[in-house]
């Protein structure tokens, strides 16, 4: 399969001093749903500003679809569409007009940008708001503009750094059954996100970068088989006995709670036997925190601790 | 520099925005220039002109009258570029063109060609209001278009650099208070050089503004206080010079590229 981006040791010092990406190597394939995690000040948008030519590179290669950053600059950049964290569009200027001007950024001709401006906003649900001034829009409305705008041109790759940041849970939904079917349609996607939630449920594969360098590479699947223990929090009905599970780490909370940790390996129907059997009824059940997010503190743990010993 | 189809969309769109965005703002941008030139007209031309008399073989309105064109025209073509360009910088839709596969000397033209357009549609104004003051005679139409299309490109470039350098508001004022005004009163607008005594006449010459004013007034009144040669070469330098520096900044992201 094709990659549609490939970087290698990839390289950025900030005037300051500061390494903010410390040889990098990455690829996606093309029709990925891709997830670039990491905490804050991690390399993320370092690395996407390089990407779309935002950030010089100290050191390091990136192509797009094969075509070097470094020699073909303008077909590299007209494969991808960019959906920046902050918002970056003209605040007095109606939606109608950015998208227009946008397309016409990409020599796509007034005509069928108009075309496709009506496409993406009624879209997104902002056809309403075309003429308004984008100052007046919501959060989210302007979210929405700034994935309408990346698609203006048609891109093959499109990159979202944290689109649903300050987003309600209902207009994430929404938002995410977009980018499946923009996905479904052909479009590699590349997403970072703080909602590790978000990652789980639509990326395929993923990344996570710490520090400037990636300390895990891998499917969705295979990251999350790596969490051998899962933390289970139990909603129980209050009784005089104490509940006490043999073979599984387990603590009473309060009255009404009590946790269990389960092994890969366990089962879960042996906890609610030996509950059953103490007299205890289970009202409720629900993982303690996202599996994602569990492996993800884990291994920026697991990166930072060797430096502090370095320290 | 290969205009090709997809550059010409682009340097559209530019543009586009450009004129967009000084039409949809037109109380601001267009409408002050006609009044601040009409009190010109009154106060140096009917009140304080009459009692100047004739200079350069003309009386003193008909000799200001390019000079008060020209200083529009170089002051909208400056501030149009300098503001809209850091702005675009300011709110980060720039990146909307760094992103795209838009080649530098498209982002220039199109900027540039925006502030030249508001420039000389200031002008034409400011001539039509003068209409209302003297009647305008006209020597060269030649000389008057190239002088005020290579003049507003000259102030439009620098606009642009201004903005490039620019990390706050404050810092596209600086420019048009503590230089560009000094340098157009001091440009030939209000008088003949040859009024000067020569050590002044002999600084002036470092002045471009008196290039400009003194050719596109040749092509009115038919009178320089310069050689038209000299005039135009001038000017021509400095487009060429400013549009090398723009490119260079542009393309190194001075301000644009972390």
């Amino acid at each position: 399969m094709q990659a549609a981006l490939q970087i290698s040791g990839l390289k950025k010092t900030y005037k300051g001093g500061f390494q903010a990406v410390k040889g990098l190597d990455l690829e996606v394939q093309k029709g990925d749903f891709f997830a670039l995690l990491g905490p804050n000040g991690a390399g993320k948008s370092t690395t996407i500003g390089v990407i779309t030519s935002l950030v010089n590179k100290t050191a390091g290669t990136v192509k797009v679809f094969g075509h070097d950053i470094d020699k073909e600059l303008d077909t590299a950049k007209s494969f991808l569409g960019l959906v920046p964290q902050e918002f970056n569009f003209n605040q007095f200027e109606a939606p109608l007009t950015i998208l227009v001007n946008q397309a016409g950024y990409y020599g796509v001709p007034r005509q069928l940008a108009f075309e496709r401006t009506e496409k993406y906003l009624k879209q997104l649900d902002l056809w309403d708001k075309r003429n308004e001034p984008s100052r007046n829009l919501s959060g989210g409305m302007k979210r929405r503009l700034m994935i309408a705008r990346a698609l203006m041109h048609e891109p093959q790759v499109l990159i979202l750094d944290e689109p649903t940041a300050g987003v309600d849970i209902e207009l994430r939904r929404h938002m995410w059954n977009y980018l499946r079917e923009l996905n479904a349609e052909g479009i590699t996607i590349i997403l970072t996100t703080h909602y590790l939630e978000e990652a789980e449920m639509l990326c395929r594969n993923i990344a996570i970068i710490d520090q400037g360098l990636i300390v895990e590479n891998t499917s969705m699947k295979a990251l999350l088989a790596k969490l051998h223990v899962e933390t289970f929090v139990l909603d129980i009905i209050p009784t005089k006995q104490t509940p006490t599970l043999a073979e599984y780490p387990s603590r009473l909370i309060d009255d009404h709670t009590f946790e269990v940790d389960v092994d890969k390996s366990q089962s879960i129907n042996d906890v609610f036997i030996q509950l059953t059997e103490q007299g205890i009824s289970v009202q409720s059940m629900r993982n303690k925190s996202n599996r994602l997010e569990e492996l993800f503190l884990t291994l920026v743990a697991n990166n930072a601790a060797p430096k502090a010993k370095g320290n | 520099m290969m205009l090709s189809f997809r550059n010409r969309v682009a340097l559209t769109s530019i543009l586009y925005k450009e004129i967009h965005r000084f039409m949809r703002i037109w109380v601001q941008t267009l409408v002050p220039p006609a009044i601040t030139i009409s009190l010109y007209f009154v106060i140096f031309g009917s009140l304080i002109g009459k009692r100047i008399g004739e200079m350069g073989g003309f009386d003193y309105m008909s000799f200001i009258v390019p000079g008060l064109i020209m200083m529009s025209v170089i002051t909208n073509s400056y501030s149009n570029v300098a503001s809209s360009f850091f702005s675009a910088k300011w709110q980060r839709n720039v990146e909307e063109m760094l992103v795209a596969p838009v080649p530098n000397w498209v982002i220039v033209a199109g900027y540039v060609g925006g502030g030249m357009c508001r420039g000389i549609l200031v002008g034409s104004i400011v001539t039509l209001v003068s209409l209302l003051f003297v009647d305008i005679q006209i020597h060269n139409v030649a000389v008057i278009i190239i002088t005020v299309m290579l003049t507003s490109a000259v102030f439009a470039l620098g606009g642009l650099i201004n903005a490039i350098f620019a990390n706050s508001f404050d810092d596209i004022s600086i420019i048009p208070t503590f230089i560009l005004t000094p340098l157009t009163y001091l440009g030939g607008v209000f008088y003949s050089i040859s009024l000067l005594p020569e050590f002044w006449q002999g600084v002036s010459q470092i002045n471009p503004i008196v290039y400009m004013v003194n050719a596109f007034r040749y092509g009115f009144l038919g009178i320089s206080d310069v050689s038209l040669t000299v005039a135009f070469t001038v000017i021509s330098l400095f487009v060429v010079t400013l549009f090398t520096i723009a490119m260079v900044l542009i393309s190194k992201g001075i301000g644009l590229r972390s």
